[in-house]
């Protein structure tokens, strides 16, 4: 199949319509304003629906009333705007709505930079919203791999029964690369997981469709959901779990980095055994479930040093990494934020401060 | 080999255009890597406008970087702003109509194109961007000629066929000047 050339967030968008995604809901803000704009224009070719919401608030909240239908349904915004979306996935989530939804990041707190940042990795694996929830959240380190991603991301949803969020940011969104693009699902497929999923509190349906509009279903305790939801989780933990691990046999230091970060750490492992650092990437490909064994089954007696790259200060990743760790080995920091992007350079030189340091 | 190039200028100079033509080309007629990222405020015309594009034999990782092998700039500030980002032994491609700002630099390859000037007497002051893409591959050859015909004929021929012409013509113009630079 040709490849062709596409930026990070139209390509997200295309994906998503060709899983057979025929809703999308959202309100612009840089830098994912490429998403909507290219559903508006798709969504018609496909009898599909596109609203501009009049907020955040109310896009993600059309989000939880079209998927009751069974209609494959998306929305994105960036950083300020799903700090927005808090209350409605929280919804979604207590109704165990399969939604998808993109965070394309920008700098932040508050209304940050519009430049690419990689700041909301707390409220994407821990917290983003109230109730304690979880979800897949899928971060993409090329635009092949945000299109195969957003492709999974409705079956993986549809899977659980949960939604799932894909956390990418400015640079991914806004960086143009060559893709191939996964098959267009048929109208008869399409209307096919429609049918299955359709669950509306229309009288006549089973309490197990009913699940979907009220956590536990009809008459169930919340507790009893939240119990569900809980072993739910720890399956996660067990078998969603998605890492790369890049020349780690040997390393003697690890980076440690997701998405953007990630493929700037990619080449620099190989640069850094060029110039005789044993050096190796352990990626999260799945932000959540983190691979935390992928760091606690390093042999801590060959691996001196971790570097956390990340474009956030303070780092936030580092949380989960050093819970792995635990102190086994010293964890250094390779940081960027306020608008100021990632650079081999920059990763170059903190692995080698690091060597240095440790090996 | 990875080849990185920063285009830098005014909004409506073409920046854009440049880095967008040159990176997709190489994605549609070679098996290279390639990367584009555009950087720029939220003016459509006046304000700042840069693009990166890495163009590799192998995965590329950070499309965005500090120092480059070749640098198009197509106004002054550009030229200031940038200059001392060019690796030695790298190139760097000057709008020299408009850029007044001295170099000083003796260890890089300095293409003056004067696309302001050249592009108005062709009598269609839009194509500056097409001469310095011509000047650009007649220099380095980092994708064959070709390629960039083609796409030009893809990209510009179809939504303006009158315009194709020009813009073949501008290519060939920067090209002659790029390859006496080789």
């Amino acid at each position: 199949m040709a490849r062709i050339f596409m930026k990070g967030c139209e390509a997200i968008a295309e994906a998503a319509t060709r899983a057979g995604c025929r809703f999308f809901a959202g309100y612009p803000i840089t830098p994912q304003n490429e998403i909507p704009e290219y559903f508006s224009r798709r969504m018609p070719e496909v009898n599909g629906v596109f609203v501009q919401g009049e907020s955040e608030v109310a896009s993600v909240n059309m989000l939880y009333g079209a998927i009751q239908t069974g209609t494959r349904s998306m929305s994105s915004s960036s950083s300020t705007g799903i700090s927005l979306y808090s209350e409605g996935v929280s919804y979604c989530n207590a109704a165990r709505l399969p939604i998808v939804y993109v965070n394309v990041q920008r700098g932040g707190p508050g209304v940050g930079a519009i430049q690419p940042a990689q700041q909301d990795y707390l409220q994407a694996t821990k917290a983003s919203g109230s109730g304690g929830f979880e979800m897949i959240v899928l971060s993409p380190s090329s635009v092949q791999e945000a299109v195969d991603m957003t492709y999974e991301a409705f079956d993986l949803a549809e899977k659980y029964s949960n939604p799932v969020l894909i956390l990418t940011d400015g640079v991914m969104g806004t960086m143009m690369e060559p893709v191939e693009l996964p098959p267009m699902k048929s109208d008869e497929e399409i209307a096919k997981l429609k049918e299955a999923r359709r669950a509306v509190s229309a009288v006549g349906h089973s309490p197990e469709e009913q699940v979907r509009i009220l956590p536990g279903g009809v008459g169930a305790s919340f507790e009893a959901a939240n119990i569900d939801a809980y072993n739910m989780y720890k399956d996660w933990a067990e078998n969603e779990v998605r890492v790369e691990e890049f020349m780690v046999d040997d390393a003697e230091i690890i980076l440690a980095a997701y998405g953007i970060s990630a493929r700037i750490a990619r080449v620099a492992v190989k640069n850094l055994r060029a110039e005789g650092i044993k050096a190796g990437m352990i990626r999260p490909i799945a932000v959540h479930p983190f691979p935390y064994k992928s760091f606690e089954n390093l042999d801590f007696n060959r691996v001196k040093g971790i570097l956390d790259i990340e474009m956030s200060i303070p780092p936030q990743m580092k949380w989960d990494v050093e819970h792995a760790v635990h102190g086994r080995c010293p964890i250094a920091e390779c940081l960027k934020s306020g608008g100021e992007l990632m650079t081999s350079e920059k990763v170059m030189n903190a692995a080698r401060e690091l060597a240095k340091e440790v090996l | 080999m990875e080849r990185n190039l920063i285009v830098a200028g005014f909004g409506g100079q073409g920046v854009m255009m440049l880095g967008t033509l040159l990176a997709q080309a190489t994605c549609e007629s070679t098996d290279k890597h390639v990367t584009y990222f555009p950087s720029y405020g939220a003016e459509m015309r006046g304000g700042t406008a840069n693009c990166y594009v890495v163009i590799s034999d192998d995965e590329i990782g950070a499309p965005i970087m500090d120092s480059v092998e070749d640098l198009i700039v197509m106004n002054d500030p550009s030229l200031v702003r940038f200059k001392d980002r060019v690796k030695p032994g790298g190139f760097l491609f000057i709008n020299s109509t408009i850029c007044k700002t001295p170099v000083e630099r003796d260890d890089i390859t300095v293409v003056e194109v004067p696309v302001t000037h050249m592009a108005q007497e062709m009598g269609n002051p839009k194509v500056l961007n097409i001469i310095m893409l011509g000047a650009y591959i007649g220099a380095t050859e980092v994708v064959p000629k070709d390629v960039i015909i083609e796409a030009i004929k893809n990209k510009l021929g179809k939504k303006k066929p009158e315009f194709l012409p020009t813009n073949l013509e501008a290519f060939e113009k920067g090209y002659e000047i790029g390859q006496a630079h080789k």
